[in-house]
């Protein structure tokens, strides 16, 4: 593994703690030809709006776009289960030639008669954008016809990066409230979950937080969503934002035309859950019974799960984690959490994270331990087994090159099936994480068997 | 209430897909260039493209699947893709070190009318391009065709860019094995090799999307078809296309270029389809049958016959590509079941045509849609139940809404693991596929059955 170079215009975006000056670069296009591990703008924009159930997404462009973000993010509903479900205006040849927006408003009145969804959310794929198909125009009229609001999400994929698409996403949200025309009533003690997916059912353990302390909940933007919930969004008294790439945009939005404020949490991890609760709690200290609420809520939560982690935690005692996620936010909040259970962190990374949150990274990171912006599978192979990591922390296509190379893994993007938010969340992931690194089968792997640099090595 | 948004009553669609069975040409592509041995497939577009095929690949084979890209911005699509290329190219060769690069486009590259060959030939003019290194590119527009198409059209192009003659015979055939799993592809070369054949079989994923766990990440695994054997294709005695759709345009034009005579055989899924290969490579290469081939074809068709009873009658849905689902009809229709719901997201007249063909036994009551989508072909489900359903992962919402035992076949299974490692083609493929029937039937049989009714044997 030694022999892999870097690639000489990507030092810059990697840096290893104490050993040379911090100048990280990030926030920059990926180098063309690299095996880069981000994707685009509709990826983006398809993620965030996607856990929206009771809406119809019809994805206009050619299949592919429709196929690869059918129904792979487990973003759970309690109710209706149209976004499961794919629509795609499938665009061919002729279309391309002749244009696309006849063929979508068709499949618009069609699926919207058939369906009767809330609202319409009309993504535009990279074809859309150069053959210049004028989706607003389409939408407006699809709207005038059918009474619901039909939104065109210009998610073009090379119009940037994933973080473009956030934005396009918040775009959409934003013009889905705006068309709510009743007087603005702000509902006391109430705010809005930001950036919150409902992945593994997290959306309702958060919930359940904070209808123990006595905060309203008016709508959580997107997890378990709907629409008629998001249009309500402006009425609440606050924004509390989660997973701060995705959504921070629709927040800023919301307090500059609807003065209302938001805070940055993180729901992972004891320290930043209590965190949370807390602020929020703070936010309303006109009500001080959320105050107290909130106290025994949190006392009570951690009284009941520390036994487990801390039995989980002899286990886990410095054994050596890698982290690499899509936002750098998720990383910190994973760093404290893994401090909590014992363990190292050897390298972080983020795929899109700015120049603060790295220094932020920095400072709670130990020597030596090297941080990685936008990087690809043979950086993280490199270091991984370099700083000799246990378990690896990451998404779809990392999990693959950790189990190549013998180490554990833990899935904390899209495809985790429990949830990690919260108290009890906090002890799933410790017995993922717990599960994984202490599994037999790592002694069997080579790289444990004859580890790197001694005779005799594989 | 999974997905409950499939109405009985079926009515024609023209604008759109729903719940398609395929995805785009592009990802085709990038699997035939997996398949050459130290190759690196790039995709000549936005990256999310790349990203979205290389976690679709990861989650149908567990392995890490490498691919670059041009990362297009919104420059790049306005002033075109060349710089990007020709960067990327760059990077690829002084980093990643393959021995050939796949290049394939997509609808964004493809509509902004880059000419890819022009800049391939450049690159090789420039010196970008290492001596002894090669880059073969292909065009497959996400708009044309599905993944199939892109599959044939990078292998087309693979034959036609690599292929050298010499003028003297190699003594070998060509097989091109078709959008099939590595498994696939390992057994059509033990069944060339028992019949004393030694093919150029390209390409071929084995190995390289199965591959073992080394304890160390691979950027090229061992597997993949040499690119010496890819310019010896050219001195091959013939080629044989395994399915028409995904290797008839191979095998032509290396016919055409260098006059290699050829024939496009089903996949040798089944009995039947297995005879029809086996007889092919006899006949091109001139040898006899040997013993071990008749043993293997004399166990299937035993077991048909003792589990015959079993399969008599029962009716079956499928969707898939064109290529499996000929002989995989041929093979139900064999072993006495009744294929009554056919589906396939991949256009082509000949389709229907040879269903019909196929299912003739049956008169008119065969469904048979190309392209057709999995949202009509549950409607047929719900019109006309079946009992059983083969397809790929995404049959599972319509085998838990329909109650119907479910058998996974073709790409992409994301949710099971088995077809990297077990074939589906060859006698023994066919043993291996009616055992997956056989388990699924026989367990509802013991599932519904009655007290008095439920047997131990049989």
């Amino acid at each position: 593994m030694t022999s892999i170079s870097v690639l000489k215009q990507r030092e810059k975006q990697i840096y290893q703690k104490g050993k040379q000056p911090f100048e990280m670069e990030c926030e920059t296009k990926s180098l063309a030809g690299a095996v880069s591990q981000r994707a685009c703008v509709f990826c983006g924009s398809r993620v965030v709006l996607y856990p929206i159930a009771d809406a119809l997404h019809l994805i206009h462009g050619p299949i592919g776009c429709a196929s690869y973000t059918w129904d792979i993010r487990g973003a759970q509903s309690s109710g209706p289960e149209l976004h499961r479900m794919s629509f795609s205006t499938d665009l061919s040849e002729t279309d391309i030639i002749y244009g696309g927006e006849k063929k979508l408003k068709k499949a618009l009145l069609e699926l919207i008669e058939k369906y009767s969804p809330k609202a319409a959310f009309i993504y535009c794929t990279c074809i859309v954008g150069i053959i210049g198909d004028d989706v607003d125009a389409v939408c407006r009229q699809v709207e005038k016809e059918t009474n619901i609001p039909v939104i065109a999400v210009h998610s073009e994929g090379f119009k940037g990066t994933k973080k473009d698409g956030y934005k396009a996403a918040c775009d959409a949200l934003f013009s889905l409230i705006e068309r709510n025309k009743a007087p603005r009533v702000t509902i006391p003690d109430s705010i809005n979950i930001l950036g919150e997916f409902n992945i593994g059912g997290e959306t309702w353990i958060i919930k359940k937080y904070y209808e123990a302390m006595g905060v309203k909940v008016v709508s959580v933007i997107t997890g378990d969503g709907r629409v008629d919930e998001v249009m309500q969004a402006r009425n609440a008294a606050l924004n509390v934002v989660q997973c701060s790439g995705s959504v921070t945009h629709l927040a800023k939005q919301m307090e500059k035309e609807y003065g209302i404020p938001f805070i940055r949490v993180s729901y992972f991890g004891i320290e930043d859950t209590s965190d949370a609760l807390y602020q929020v709690a703070v936010h309303f200290k006109k009500t001080p019974e959320i105050l107290k609420k909130t106290r025994e809520l949190i006392k009570k939560e951690v009284k009941a799960i520390v036994p487990s982690l801390e039995t989980m935690k002899k286990d886990l005692e410095g054994k050596k984690a890698a982290i690499y996620v899509g936002g750098a936010f998720k990383a910190f909040s994973l760093i404290k959490a893994l401090k909590t259970l014992g363990m190292e962190v050897v390298l972080a990374g983020s795929q899109t994270g700015t120049k603060e949150d790295y220094e932020v990274l920095r400072q709670m990171c130990n020597e030596g331990t090297v941080i990685l912006d936008d990087s690809n599978p043979l950086e993280l192979a490199k270091y991984s087994v370099e700083k000799d990591a246990d378990l690896f922390i990451g998404g779809v296509k990392e999990r693959p090159i950790a189990y190549k190379m013998g180490i554990g893994f833990c899935d904390h993007n899209h495809e985790r099936k429990i949830p990690l938010v919260g108290f009890e969340g906090m002890v799933n992931f410790a017995k993922e994480v717990h599960g994984t690194v202490t599994s037999p089968i790592w002694d069997l792997v080579p790289r444990r068997q004859n580890p790197i640099g001694k005779e005799g090595a594989i | 209430m999974l997905l409950r948004h499939t109405p009985k009553e079926i009515k024609e669609r023209k604008a759109l897909a729903v719940n398609p069975a395929k995805t785009c040409q592009p990802i085709g592509a990038m699997y035939a260039g997996l398949g050459i041995h130290g190759c690196l497939p790039h995709s000549h577009g936005s990256q999310g493209c790349c990203a979205y095929h290389r976690s679709t690949l990861t989650r149908h084979y567990r392995e890490p699947i490498m691919a670059a890209t041009s990362s297009f911005t919104e420059g790049a699509s306005v002033f075109g893709g060349q710089a990007n290329l020709l960067q990327a190219l760059l990077t690829i060769f002084t980093t990643y070190n393959p021995d050939m690069v796949a290049v394939h486009t997509t609808c964004l590259s493809e509509t902004i009318g880059d000419d890819v060959n022009q800049i391939v030939k450049k690159a090789y003019k420039d010196g970008t391009i290492p001596e002894g290194k090669y880059v073969v590119h292909a065009a497959t527009p996400s708009y044309v065709g599905s993944h199939v198409t892109g599959f044939s059209n990078m292998v087309k192009s693979i034959a036609v860019q690599m292929a050298e003659k010499t003028g003297k015979s190699n003594g070998r055939v060509n097989i091109v094995p078709g959008f099939v799993e590595p498994s696939d592809m390992a057994e059509i070369k033990r069944i060339a090799a028992m019949l004393g054949v030694n093919p150029i079989l390209f390409p071929d994923t084995s190995g390289v999307v199965n591959g073992p766990l080394t304890g160390k990440f691979e950027m090229y695994p061992k597997g993949g078809t040499p690119i010496s054997d890819l310019k010896s294709a050219g001195d091959s005695m013939a080629s044989i296309g395994l399915g028409a759709w995904a290797s008839a345009e191979p095998v032509k034009a290396l016919d055409a270029q260098c006059k290699i005579p050829c024939q496009v055989q089903d996949l040798p899924i089944g009995l039947l389809a297995t005879d029809r290969f086996v007889d092919a490579l006899r006949t091109v290469a001139g040898v006899s049958v040997p013993d071990c081939v008749t043993q293997e074809r004399g166990q299937l068709l035993d077991v048909i016959s003792d589990m015959q009873p079993h399969l008599y009658g029962k009716k079956v849905a499928l969707a898939g590509d064109p290529d499996q689902l000929i002989p995989l009809t041929e093979f139900l229709v064999t072993i006495g079941m009744k294929p009554v719901h056919i589906v396939t997201g991949t256009p082509g007249k000949a389709f229907t045509k040879r269903i019909k063909e196929i299912t003739a036994r049956f008169g008119d009551q065969i469904n048979v849609q190309n392209p057709g989508d999995m949202f009509l072909l549950h409607q047929w489900i719900k019109n006309e139940p079946v009992d059983l359903l083969i397809c790929n992962t995404y049959g599972k919402y319509m085998a838990r809404d329909e109650d119907i035992p479910f058998v996974r076949h073709g790409f992409p299974i994301l949710d099971r693991i088995g077809h990297a490692y077990f074939p589906t083609v060859g006698y023994k493929g066919g043993l291996h596929l009616l055992e997956k029937i056989l388990g699924v039937l026989m367990d509802r049989k013991d599932r519904d059955a009655s007290e008095e009714t439920f047997e131990l044997v049989e």
